[in-house]
C-alpha cells in the first residue's frame, strides 16, 4: 500500500515543473549520457553478437549450429543444466524454508555461507574440484583405482556448475519468503491441513513467481558458466565441451561467424531470461 | 548454543523418543515458537548440501596450501608475476567499479525519474550482464573494441587502444559490474519521499543544491554497496576478460588467468597458494558487503 501512495505522490509532483525538476536541457543531457554509456557497454555488444552470427549468411549460421560437435556441446549444456537446476531448486527451497520459517542460532552465518560461491572466482570454483578429484587430488588415487573419471569428464562439469549456481534459487526465495511471513501457513495448519498440504497448497503458490525467476536465472548461469567448467572440462571435442567452451575454441580458431552463431543461441537464452523476469515483475506489481 | 541445536539438526522431530515437557518447551523456544513442520528436514538437507558441495570443496584450498612450506608459499604469492597480476586485478576492478558507481547512479536516476520511449526495455536490459554468459560477452567486447571493430575503429585514430591492453580489462569488468549500482540505487530512489524534495525547494534550495544536499546523501549508502558488489564480482571475473585482455605475463594477465595457467602446467600448489590469497580478499569483501547491508538495515529500521 505504501508503494501506491508514493507512486501517486510522485506522479503528482512529476507534473510540476521548476524547483522539483531539472531544466529540460539537463534532462536531455543526462538521458543522452546514460543511453550512450549503456549503448557502448550493453546494446552494441548485444547487437554485434547477432550481426556477426549472420555475417556469412543464414545458411552458414544454420550449418555452424548443425555441426555434430556443436550439437554435442548443446546436448552437454542441456544435460548439465537438467541436473544442476533441479538439485539447486531443492536446495534453495530447503534453505529458504529453514531460514525464513524458523529461528535458530547461527542463521546469519548460514545465509553468508549460502552466498559464498558468488564471491569465489569461477577459476577457483573449478580448481577446488580438481584438488578433490583430479589425478593428484585428495580422492584421485582411489578414483583411478576404481576407474571412475570425474575431472576432464562430464561429472566434473556438472559438479562445478552445481557449485557456481547453488545460491541462485535460495537468494531469490529468502527475501521473498521473509517479507511474506508465516500467518497463512499457520492458519492452514490450524484448520487441519497436513504439513505437505500446507506446503503445496499454501506456501508454494505464494512464492511461485519468485521461484520461477530463481530457476530461470539459475538455468541461465548453469548454461553459460565458463571459467569453472573450463578448468574441469579438459576440452575434449564432442565429449566434454559445453557451449561456452565450444565458442571459445571456435573463436580462437578464427571461425568468428561460427563462434558468434553458437553465442547467439546463448544470447537468445539471456534475452528470454530477461523477458521472463520482466513479465514476472509486471505480474507481481499488479 | 547448547545441545539443543545438534539434536534438532541431526534427528528432526520424528525420530526423537517422546520428549519430556521440559525439552519440548526448550525446543519450542529454540525454534522461535514456530508451529510449521519440516525444520529438521529442511535445515538438515541445507547443511548437508552446503557441506558436501561448498564447504568441503572450498576447504581443499586451505588443506592443499598447508602442505607447502611457508617459504615456498611466500615465494609463490609474492613473486613478481603474481604481484603484477594482483595489481592489474585490483586496479582494473577498482576502475571498473568506479565507472559503474558514477554511471550507475546516472542510469538509476534516468530510469527512475524520467519517462521516455523504450524506458521499460532499457530497464530490463540493464540486467543483461547477469544473464549473458561471460564467454559471449568476452568475444563480443573483444570484436567490438578491436582495432577494426565497430567502436575500436573510431578510437584507433585517437590513439586509444582498448582490445588486448589493460584498458580492455577495464571495459570487460565494467560490463560485468554494470547492473549492481543501478539495482541497489533504484529502489532507494523510488522510495524517496517527494515531500523531502518539496521541502528543500520551498526553503529556497536550487535543484542542484537539493540533489547534492538532500537526495545524494540518501543514495550514497546504497551506491557504495553496489560499488563493493561490482568490485567483488569484477575481481574474480575470468570469462569475459581473457578474450579482450592481451594475457601478456606481467602486463595484461589477471590473477584468475594466472591461476588457470598454473593449473594447466600441473603446478597445483602454486595455483592453490595464489587462490588462497584471492579467497581471503574475497571473503573480506563479503564481510564488508554484509556489514554495509546490516548498517543500511539498521538505519532503515531506526528511521521507520
Amino acid at each position: 500500500m505504501a508503494g501506491v501512495v508514493t507512486n501517486l505522490a510522485r506522479a503528482r509532483s512529476g507534473t510540476r515543473r521548476g524547483a522539483l525538476s531539472e531544466p529540460r536541457w539537463v534532462r536531455w543531457l543526462l538521458l543522452g549520457i546514460a543511453l550512450a554509456f549503456l549503448g557502448f557497454f550493453l546494446f552494441v555488444p548485444l547487437a554485434l553478437v547477432f550481426a556477426k552470427a549472420l555475417a556469412d549468411g543464414f545458411a552458414a549460421y544454420v550449418a555452424a549450429i548443425e555441426e555434430p560437435v556443436a550439437l554435442a556441446a548443446v546436448r552437454l549444456t542441456l544435460l548439465t543444466a537438467a541436473i544442476a537446476v533441479p538439485v539447486n531448486l531443492l536446495f534453495g527451497l530447503a534453505a529458504a524454508w529453514a531460514i525464513t520459517k524458523f529461528r535458530f542460532p547461527g542463521k546469519n552465518v548460514l545465509v553468508t555461507l549460502i552466498d559464498l560461491p558468488f564471491s569465489v572466482s569461477p577459476v577457483i570454483s573449478g580448481m577446488i574440484f580438481v584438488l578433490l578429484f583430479g589425478a593428484h587430488g585428495f580422492f584421485g588415487p582411489w578414483l583411478a583405482a576404481h576407474d571412475v573419471k570425474i575431472i576432464f569428464a562430464v561429472p566434473g562439469i556438472v559438479l562445478a556448475t552445481m557449485f557456481v549456481t547453488s545460491p541462485m534459487v535460495a537468494r531469490e526465495l529468502i527475501p521473498l519468503m521473509q517479507s511474506q511471513g508465516n500467518d497463512q501457513e499457520e492458519a492452514a495448519l490450524t484448520l487441519g491441513a497436513s504439513g505437505l498440504q500446507t506446503f503445496f497448497r499454501v506456501s508454494l503458490p505464494k512464492i511461485r513467481w519468485g521461484l520461477l525467476y530463481g530457476v530461470v536465472l539459475c538455468n541461465a548461469r548453469a548454461m553459460g558458466e565458463f571459467g569453472a567448467v573450463s578448468v574441469v572440462s579438459g576440452h575434449i571435442r564432442g565429449a566434454t565441451n559445453t557451449m561456452p567452451l565450444h565458442i571459445e575454441i571456435l573463436y580462437n580458431e578464427y571461425q568468428f561467424s561460427a563462434a558468434f552463431a553458437v553465442a547467439s543461441l546463448l544470447a537468445l537464452l539471456a534475452l528470454a531470461t530477461l523477458a521472463i523476469k520482466s513479465v514476472i515483475e509486471w505480474r507481481t506489481a499488479r | 548454543m547448547r545441545p539443543v541445536e545438534a539434536e534438532a539438526v541431526d534427528e528432526g522431530r520424528a525420530s526423537l523418543p517422546a520428549p519430556s515437557p521440559a525439552s519440548a518447551r526448550r525446543k519450542r523456544r529454540f525454534r522461535g515458537g514456530s508451529v510449521l513442520p519440516g525444520f529438521g528436514l529442511s535445515l538438515g538437507f541445507t547443511l548437508l548440501y552446503l557441506g558436501l558441495m561448498v564447504l568441503i570443496p572450498l576447504s581443499t584450498v586451505f588443506l592443499k596450501t598447508a602442505t607447502m612450506t611457508w617459504s615456498s608459499f611466500w615465494e609463490t604469492v609474492t613473486g613478481p608475476r603474481a604481484l603484477a597480476a594482483y595489481r592489474l586485478s585490483l586496479g582494473a576492478a577498482f576502475a571498473a567499479a568506479s565507472i559503474n558507481l558514477v554511471f550507475g547512479l546516472l542510469v538509476a536516476w534516468v530510469l527512475e525519474r524520467y519517462r521516455f520511449l523504450g524506458r521499460r526495455l532499457v530497464d530490463a536490459l540493464v540486467d543483461l550482464p547477469f544473464a549473458l554468459p561471460t564467454a559471449v560477452a568476452g568475444i563480443s567486447l573483444a570484436t567490438l573494441y578491436a582495432k577494426n571493430g565497430w567502436i575500436g575503429r573510431w578510437l584507433d585514430p585517437l590513439g586509444v587502444e582498448v582490445a588486448y591492453t589493460r584498458l580492455g580489462v577495464v571495459v570487460a569488468l565494467t560490463f560485468i559490474g554494470l547492473p549492481f549500482v543501478v539495482r541497489t540505487v533504484q529502489p532507494v530512489l523510488a522510495d524517496l519521499d517527494p515531500e523531502v524534495e518539496e521541502a528543500a525547494a520551498s526553503l529556497g534550495a536550487g535543484r542542484w543544491q537539493t540533489f547534492r544536499r538532500v537526495i545524494f546523501p540518501e543514495l550514497l549508502p546504497a551506491a557504495l554497496t553496489g560499488f563493493v558488489l561490482a568490485f567483488a564480482r569484477a575481481l574474480g571475473e575470468y570469462g569475459s576478460v581473457i578474450f579482450i585482455a592481451g594475457n601478456m605475463p606481467m602486463k595484461s594477465e589477471i590473477t584468475p588467468l594466472l591461476i588457470m595457467i598454473k593449473l594447466e602446467q600441473f603446478d597445483y600448489a602454486g595455483a592453490t597458494a595464489i587462490a588462497l590469497v584471492f579467497l581471503v580478499v574475497a571473503f573480506g569483501l563479503l564481510l564488508l558487503i554484509n556489514f554495509l547491508a546490516w548498517r543500511r538495515g539498521n538505519r532503515l529500521r531506526g528511521g521507520a
